[in-house]
């Protein structure tokens, strides 16, 4: 088996994960320059409506691709929904106030929701049931299975999709403009408020869809697995140039990549000091690098560190 | 009360000398080779329209910029690659044309935080309270009266920066420039917003200033001000300079006649 | 002026001060009565308070976001325990090694802080972030090839704090008073925290204190004042860690044993969570935080789940989850309605007051 490859293939799945959910705290940031801690948290929550759904529709005669897609569409309005909420109670009343602020609200929605999806769903993971066939197919030494090839291609949709609403759409035009200059925008007749709950709900959207995805890629989804993803994918983000939409993409991607070659390589390049069980280490620590060396990320123009 | 710091050198000559000065923003050639010299004990103007350069010029010298060529040399040494702290531990003080106070800290906080490049005391003295620091501490306060009391706000000690009047907030901000022991004060725009008496107070302010030993640059709008109180004057415009000299020979200046009727227009 | 004024009159004060300190010294064998695991409780709040200081230098006197703050903790727990436990097989004495942990989590502090403090406030957040989980996983995984940390096991067996025979995890009779080993932690702990305190009290009114205010306003101005804002950023960072290395030995020694477990995100968040809810930047705010957010969550514990079981027959609510929201509330709740906190210090109240004209 070509491990390169293989582990390409793999980095290629995740890293379209990661880089749908950086999407949206690029938007949020791009918008109103707040990190939402809380995305990850709807990632979650997005994997634990829709598994619910799938588990109890999983008995059923449906096709399994119905019942995924009935998954996605109960877990995309409950986030949207959600994703509104945090805005409207959280985040809007400190607009304008030092960002110390909206930062220490967005830990404690994040740390709220976490504990509300573990009063809801307890503990113990929701299992994806076994209702997709195992299809996979061989390309030069590697393996891509069914899921992984779905995975990807949704990703690219949304992505393509995205790209046309904000560069095509008189909202999208919209959201540009606020995220220029809110002032202006607002006098130019743009309601300011409803462009930037508009971004939390689309991110939140996206967030839904990127929970079923790395849910069924890992067949598991428990109340705690929002927010090493949310750190990832916000590395991503800036790995990419926050504020910067194909820089999210392009970031996802390449931290996907990245992790994939760091787990399949790094017990050879250490001689087996470190293993595999450092996966998680890859993604800060490109973090860390970025924002040391590169603080704009590899398509940010603005270097956001002076004042 | 003489306003000279110990470590404060003397003798006449140049203080700060600026050669082939460029910045560059994107495209845009916000200063080009800029060349003056500012002699010690003196109060040097700096004006020009809006948009001419002064601030770039201010921020260049201070170290929130690079310069793209050229640069500065002060009491004899260049300026080149220094932090902004670095060079207001060398002895240049500004202040800011949109007044950027410590806002919630009292007045009497602001200027002892300007004491802090001249001052030593460290974690373990502050922990320890050695005696070194006591008296120290002691010092900073006691300047910091003495200079509220300089620029003439000495009842306002207690009050919050950000309550301060705007005039009275310009007066800190010079107290908390002069608090780091500054051989030259870069004032930006001094006078901006005040009322004819206010800027008149201010006049004497910076004579006083000067005449305690303090060398001054300041850009200012207020032709009246400039032309009663500086030596000599710079007039920059789209980032060159057009004229130097004397306040009267300047105002008569047909290149400088021009800017400012073309600026204006 | 400066200071705490409590009280209007010195004398008044001082009999004030003498009832706080005769209240402390009897707390112990008050709470032994209601049961030792009371003594034990009261012993990790005083580690809490310990923590939240040393946070409140970063966050509160700097104004620096830092989330990744049991990292220190974590650094100065894994020192002690190496340095007095059976693992590596040395048993140095607490003395040494307390203050060793506090160095080597300030040069943690420093090698994290170096390169990433002249980042904006909110990338330095996440930056701190990734760093307490990069510390966490290493913990986790450095058993191999070599066994540093013991893995997941972590480390047990962690000498207590003892002077020669004296041991404090012994239970011993005084004055015919039984002194449990807690107890006689609760006096140390508390002995070292009246330190800790006087050592932030002591930074916030000094030139350091003022350079971290400073900065905290305005880092423009501050610089062109003459202040060296990485450097000082630093101290700052440094000093938190230093708080943090030191109450991690503590930990290790109170508890007897380790394991990453105990210092995951969530911990940094509960220290933050006490920073908040008692006031940035003032040391008695943080001081009312850390034991509020410390008892009060206990308090639950012993109330909430009885309660549960006699009315529903089961308990459903975990007190853990509880502790949690209530963290995650506190939170949200401060930062929309008291964003200075519970005793907020004056100019942190003033910075976060919601923008008005005069702002501008």
């Amino acid at each position: 088996m070509d491990i390169f490859l293989q582990q390409i293939i793999n980095g290629l799945t995740l890293g379209s994960v990661y880089a749908i959910v950086a999407l949206g705290y690029t938007m949020v940031y791009g918008i109103i320059q707040l990190i939402n801690f809380a995305h990850g948290e709807l990632v979650m929550l997005g994997a634990m409506v829709a598994f619910s759904v799938i588990g109890a529709l999983a008995g059923t005669a449906l096709p399994p691709v119905l019942i995924v897609l009935a998954g996605i569409l109960a877990a995309v309005p409950a986030c949207m929904l959600v994703g509104y909420a945090m805005e409207r109670v959280a985040y809007r009343p400190l607009r304008g106030a030092p960002r110390l602020a909206p930062l220490i609200t967005a830990i404690g929605i994040s740390i709220i929701l976490q504990h509300v999806a573990l009063l809801v769903w307890s503990r113990s993971p929701l299992a994806f049931p076994q209702i997709i066939p195992l299809v996979s197919f061989h390309v030069g030494g590697a393996i891509i299975t069914g899921v992984q090839i779905a995975i990807i291609l949704t990703s690219v949709l949304m992505m393509g999709g995205l790209t046309l609403m904000v560069y095509r759409t008189k909202l999208g035009i919209a959201m540009r403009a606020t995220s220029q200059n809110p002032q202006v925008a607002g006098l130019m007749g743009i309601d300011i408020d409803r462009i930037i709950a508009f971004t939390f709900i689309v991110g939140a959207a996206l967030a839904a869809v990127a929970g079923v995805m790395v849910g069924t890629y890992y067949g598991i989804a428990h109340y705690s697995m929002g927010s090493l993803l949310g750190m990832k994918a916000f590395s991503a983000a800036v790995l990419g140039g926050i504020g910067n939409l194909a820089g999210a993409m392009l970031g996802g991607i390449l931290l996907g990549i990245v992790e994939a070659l760091g787990a399949g390589y790094i017990g050879d390049l250490t001689n087996n000091v470190f293993g595999s069980n450092y996966q998680d280490v890859f993604a800060f620590l490109v973090l860390i690098a970025v924002l040391v060396f590169r603080p704009s990320g590899l398509l940010g123009e603005r270097v956001g560190d002076r004042a | 009360m003489p306003n000279r710091e110990p470590e404060q050198g003397t003798g006449d000559g140049v203080l700060l000398e600026c050669a082939g000065l460029d910045k560059r923003f994107g495209g845009v050639l916000a200063l080009a080779e800029v060349g003056f010299s500012i002699d010690r004990g003196e109060i040097y103007g700096l004006i020009g329209p809006n948009g001419a350069g002064k601030t770039t010029l201010f921020n260049a010298l201070t170290g929130i910029y690079g310069c793209d060529a050229g640069g500065f040399s002060f009491d004899g040494e260049p300026l080149a690659g220094l932090r902004p702290d670095q060079i207001a531990a060398r002895g240049i003080a500004r202040t800011f044309q949109n007044i950027r106070l410590f806002g919630n800290l009292s007045a009497l906080d602001n200027v002892m935080i300007g004491r802090h490049v001249r001052t030593r005391a460290g974690v373990f003295g502050a922990i320890l309270r050695t005696r070194a620091t006591l008296e120290e501490e002691a010092a900073i306060e006691k300047r910091a009266l003495e200079l509220l009391d300089y620029v003439g706000i000495a009842a306002r000690g207690n009050d919050v920066a950000r309550q301060l009047p705007y005039g009275d907030q310009r007066r800190l901000e010079i107290a908390r420039a002069l608090a780091t022991g500054p051989k030259l004060l870069a004032l930006d725009e001094p006078a901006a917003g005040m009322n004819a008496t206010e800027t008149l107070e201010l006049k004497k302010l910076l004579q006083r200033v000067r005449t305690d030993g303090t060398t001054i640059l300041l850009i200012e709008h207020d032709m009246k001000l400039v032309m009663g109180l500086c030596d000599r004057v710079l007039v920059l415009d789209y980032g060159r300079r057009i004229a130097e000299g004397a306040p009267r020979e300047v105002q008569r200046d047909p290149r400088v006649i021009d800017a400012y009727l073309g600026g204006a227009a | 002026m400066r200071g705490v004024n409590m009280f209007a009159k010195p004398q008044a004060k001082w009999v004030g001060v003498a009832l706080i300190a005769i209240a402390l010294i009897a707390l112990p064998f008050a709470l032994a009565a209601a049961g030792t695991a009371w003594v034990r409780i009261a012993n990790l709040a005083i580690l809490f308070v310990f923590l939240s200081l040393g946070l409140n230098i970063v966050v509160g006197f700097a104004g620096l976001l830092d989330l990744g703050y049991i990292a220190f903790y974590a650094v100065g727990a894994y020192a002690y325990a190496l340095l007095a436990s059976p693992h590596f097989d040395l048993h140095f004495p607490f003395w040494v090694i307390l203050p060793i942990g506090g160095l080597v989590a300030c040069l943690f502090g420093v090698l994290l802080g170096a390169p990433t403090l002249k980042l904006r406030g909110d990338y330095l957040a996440i930056v701190t972030l990734g760093f307490g989980e990069i510390v966490r996983i290493f913990l986790n995984n450095l058993s191999q090839p070599v066994n540093i940390t013991n893995g997941p096991q972590g480390i047990s067996r962690i000498d207590p704090f003892s002077f020669g025979s004296f041991s404090f995890s012994d239970n011993e009779n005084f004055f015919g008073l039984a002194f449990s080993g807690p107890i006689k932690y609760y006096y140390i702990l508390l002995a070292l925290l009246l330190l800790a305190i006087v050592v932030n009290l002591r930074l916030q009114h000094s030139r350091i204190g003022r350079a971290w205010e400073a900065i905290r306003e305005d880092e423009v101005a501050a610089r062109a004042m003459g202040i060296d804002t990485t450097r000082i950023k630093l101290l700052a960072f440094a000093m938190g860690a230093s708080f943090g290395g030191i109450a991690g030995g503590m930990f290790a020694a109170i508890q007897g044993f380790i394991s990453p477990e105990s210092f995951v995100l969530v911990e940094s968040i509960m220290v933050l969570s006490m920073v908040v809810l008692g006031g940035m930047g003032n040391v008695w705010g943080v001081v009312l935080g850390a034991v509020l957010l410390s008892f009060v969550p206990e308090l639950l514990r012993y109330t909430v789940e009885p309660l549960q079981k006699s009315l529903f027959g089961r308990s459903i609510i975990e007190p853990e989850v509880i502790r949690m929201l209530l963290f995650g509330l506190a939170l949200v709740l401060m930062m929309l309605y008291r964003p200075a906190g519970l005793l907020p210090s004056a100019v942190r109240k003033r910075e976060l007051a919601k923008p008005d004209a005069d702002n501008a």
